[in-house]
């Protein structure tokens, strides 16, 4: 029996998907939310420090499972091998209903209005391709207002000087600091930075019908038992849902965007929770799958007019993969600096995001969230052996009395990082895979090197007595940060959406998620994608109402 | 009624074969507890992972049930890495005979330390290592007994949450919940 015909499909129930689907249904659109994995509650929450979206030893908590969904990584050698969703080279985010905002530490960073602006501000960087994008932040600004409030998040910016101006301020406050944050400001402000309260999606005080954070020592990564952290799960997409509009199918996976003869987009062809191939027909197709499988999607839908894929006329779909290039440093003290109080992180300096002298760029520098027991056991400094007696003595004596500062640099985006599809390997579903290939610019390098001087500068003002450096390797970027694949841009020749989330040339064909952007920020990237999501729906439902779709 | 018992008693003749195949496979003779390993290769694990989380004060790999832990994932979520198992705890023993001229388990700490070391620099004697580099091996039951020893109870190792208490971390870890009456709209 064939579907019913609706206004949009949206694939992908994460982040962006989440938030269109809410936005297109309170506008009276009939919208179908295609999302591949499951829909946990906080029910299925466990605390497995082994098994869960940030460790994943034992396997992804919140998928994809191990079995189901390969990639191919090329290793800079130029060899192909698959990986399994639980391997790192995987890039994974995740698979469920809220997609990575189901477990993640849920910072909740606006953009400054350079990093929307990086050519202008940088110059060009030989090797990469580094560009403004086609928005600024005034465009985005109400639509971040708009994340903050509707989703919720705690914090105070107020002390950040270097911010972006905000009309409004944070509808809850921050929590209250812990050990780690009460010994890092004082050294902050002795050294002249201007240290605030990490904004973050997650409850302080009840808000939006859910209680406040408990404050355990598992969170990013995990399920939130309490639901205090706030997703697109526990927030838009109920709200989508009570609309009577939307519809969400999950273990729903999409394979194909169809289209017709004159360039439009038709429909989506799927496989259903039983395993069946669905043919879902609509005015408007949505992708929101997050940029590695967003890309893939694209290029597995080659029609007539777009051969090589939907949108990849000029060979621009998958390409620029970037995420964030994580450095910083650890420190050692002689008092106990651990109080387990969770999440861990919650103080933030923003004064190296931008105006490092010969350096295009920056990030943002924060405590970090607790380190669990295994994670810890990789975090030695160089001199200290990874087995035996000496191993064992350094984590009995340093676990309680060690902390961390880091950030996520900014990265310089690389035509040749890229997502294809592999000719050979195919999926469970019989879909051929996402093939990565691709490393880290080199300048990124030098900023994330340069960043891990900051933090250990932080770390022994605040009386660290040993400290040392937490570098990056070179590998590709994308993982839970994940971007850039489908670039926003005004010309279609170097770009793959205009700056509405539209397929350049396609009318009815949007990308809304992290694929957009053309640069990743010096903070982590989910607030942006939320912000982008609104805005994106908030001109696609003018165009529809003006019957342009 | 009558058909599960059938399929009961099938079972059970399977799980019969099953300890005779465990059976054979033991050097020793004797029938393993292990769900996969044998008797001697789970003594030779245990010796391994004891010298890389030795037993001082607190307690090390081996009161923690270590061997327990790998021998359970290699059960379930690290199937695959049988085969590295099977042929690297066999490798370790060759390392040690050539080296010291005895099984590893019959080694005083100090030897067995010093076959680790080979082992860890790639030097490590034994016609294992030509398919499994006995690096690759090592590195891998360093970071399956970090897991076992620093990990979660409920995964079969970190026993009474031995390396928690080491660590200074209360346990039971989730605080609170019981303060949290989530009946209530806040
Ligand atoms: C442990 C962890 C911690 C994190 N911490 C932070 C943080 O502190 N701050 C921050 O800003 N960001 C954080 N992130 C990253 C953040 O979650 C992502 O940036 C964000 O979720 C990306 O949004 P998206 O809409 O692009 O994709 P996603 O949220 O990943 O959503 C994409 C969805 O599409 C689905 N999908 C993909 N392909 C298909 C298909 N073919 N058919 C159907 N469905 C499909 C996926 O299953 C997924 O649910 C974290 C992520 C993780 C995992
Ligand atoms: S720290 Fe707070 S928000 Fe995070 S999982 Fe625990 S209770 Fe939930």
């Amino acid at each position: 029996m064939a579907l019913k015909h609706v206004n949009a499909i949206i694939v992908g129930a994460g982040a962006g998907g989440g938030i269109v689907a809410k936005e297109l249904a309170e506008a009276g659109l009939r919208v179908v939310l295609l999302e591949r994995g499951k829909w946990y509650t906080p029910f299925d929450c466990r605390k497995d420090d082994l098994r869960n979206q940030r460790t994943t030893v034992l396997g992804n908590a919140f998928g994809p499972d191990d079995e189901r969904s390969p990639r191919v990584l090329v290793d800079a050698q130029g060899h192909p091998s698959v990986v399994r969703a639980s391997q790192g080279g995987y890039q994974n985010n995740a698979a469920c209903v809220g997609g990575g905002t189901f477990s993640y530490g849920a910072m909740a960073w606006r953009f400054m209005e350079k990093d929307f602006r990086m050519r202008s501000t940088y110059g060009p960087v030989p090797g990469s391709t580094l560009e403004d994008w086609p928005i600024r932040y005034q465009d985005l600004e109400p639509y971040y207002e708009k994340a903050e409030w509707e989703i919720g998040v705690s914090g105070d910016d107020s002390g950040n000087p270097f911010k972006a101006p905000r009309r409004k301020p944070l509808p809850m406050p921050p929590l209250p600091p812990n050990r780690e944050y009460q010994i890092l400001l004082p050294a902050a402000q002795r050294l002249g930075l201007h240290p605030f309260d990490i904004p973050m999606l997650r409850n302080s005080v009840p808000y939006n019908g859910r209680p406040a954070c408990m404050r355990c020592r598992w969170c990013v990564g995990f399920a939130c038992e309490v639901d205090a952290k706030c997703g697109t799960h526990n927030t838009v997409i109920p709200k989508a849902l009570a609309t009577g509009n939307c519809e969400l199918r999950t273990e729903a996976v999409a394979k194909e965007i169809l289209s017709d003869e004159h360039g439009r987009v038709t429909g989506v062809a799927y496989f259903n929770a039983e395993g069946r191939l669905e043919q879902q027909t609509a005015d408007l197709v949505i992708v929101s799958c997050a940029a590695i499988e967003s890309a893939r999607l694209l290029l597995n839908s080659p029609s007539r007019l777009f051969p090589h894929g939907l949108g990849n006329r000029y060979d621009w779909v998958g390409r620029n993969l970037q995420g964030h290039t994580y450095s910083g440093a650890y420190g050692l003290f002689d008092f106990d600096v651990y109080d387990d109080v969770g999440p861990g992180a919650g103080i933030a300096v923003s004064d190296y995001n931008h105006g490092n002298p010969g350096l295009a760029g920056g990030g943002v520098l924060c405590n970090e969230f607790i380190r669990l027991p295994y994670q810890f056991v990789t975090a030695i400094p160089p001199s200290v052996p990874r087995w035996g007696k000496a191993h064992k003595d350094f984590m009995r004596k340093w676990y309680r009395r060690s902390m961390a500062v880091q950030g996520p640099t900014q990265e310089m985006p690389v035509f040749d990082s890229r997502v294809q599809v592999d000719p050979a390997v195919r999926d469970y579903w019989g879909i051929p895979v996402a093939r990565l290939s691709g490393d880290k610019h080199p300048h990124t390098m030098e900023i994330a090197n340069a960043m891990t001087g900051k933090a250990e500068q932080w770390l022994r003002e605040a009386g660290a007595i040993q400290t040392w450096k937490k570098l990056p390797g070179r590998g590709l970027s994308g993982g839970q940060h994940q971007a850039g694949t489908c670039r926003m841009g005004d010309d279609p020749k170097t770009s793959v959406v205009d700056k509405l989330c539209r397929v350049h040339d396609v009318e009815n064909l949007y990308v809304i998620d992290g694929s957009v952007h053309v640069t990743n920020g010096g903070f982590n990237p989910v607030l942006t994608i939320m912000a982008i999501a609104y805005y994106a729906s908030a001109n696609l439902v003018k165009t529809w109402r003006r019957g342009r779709v | 009624m009558r058909s599960r018992n059938l399929r009961r008693r099938k079972f059970l003749t399977l799980g019969a074969t099953a300890a005779v195949a465990g059976h054979t496979i033991s050097c020793s003779g004797s029938k393993s507890r292990w769900r996969f390993l044998t008797l001697d290769e789970a003594a030779t694990l245990d010796a391994m992972c004891e010298q890389i989380i030795p037993g001082d004060q607190d307690p090390g790999a081996h009161r923690a049930g270590v061997v327990n832990f790998i021998d359970l994932q290699l059960t379930g979520f690290c199937k695959a890495l049988r085969p590295s198992y099977r042929r690297g705890l066999a490798g370790v023993d060759q390392a040690s005979r050539g080296m010291f001229g005895s099984r590893f388990v019959e080694l005083a700490g100090a030897k067995q330390a010093a076959v680790l070391e080979a082992m860890e620099t790639g030097q490590a004697p034994g016609e294992a290592w030509k398919d499994l580099p006995s690096k690759v091996f090592f590195s891998l039951v360093v970071s399956q007994t970090m897991q076992g020893f620093y990990g979660d109870p409920r995964h079969g190792g970190n026993r009474e949450a031995v390396s928690w208490r080491m660590l200074r971390i209360p346990n039971p870890p989730v605080r609170g919940r019981l303060h949290y009456d989530l009946t209530q709209k806040g």
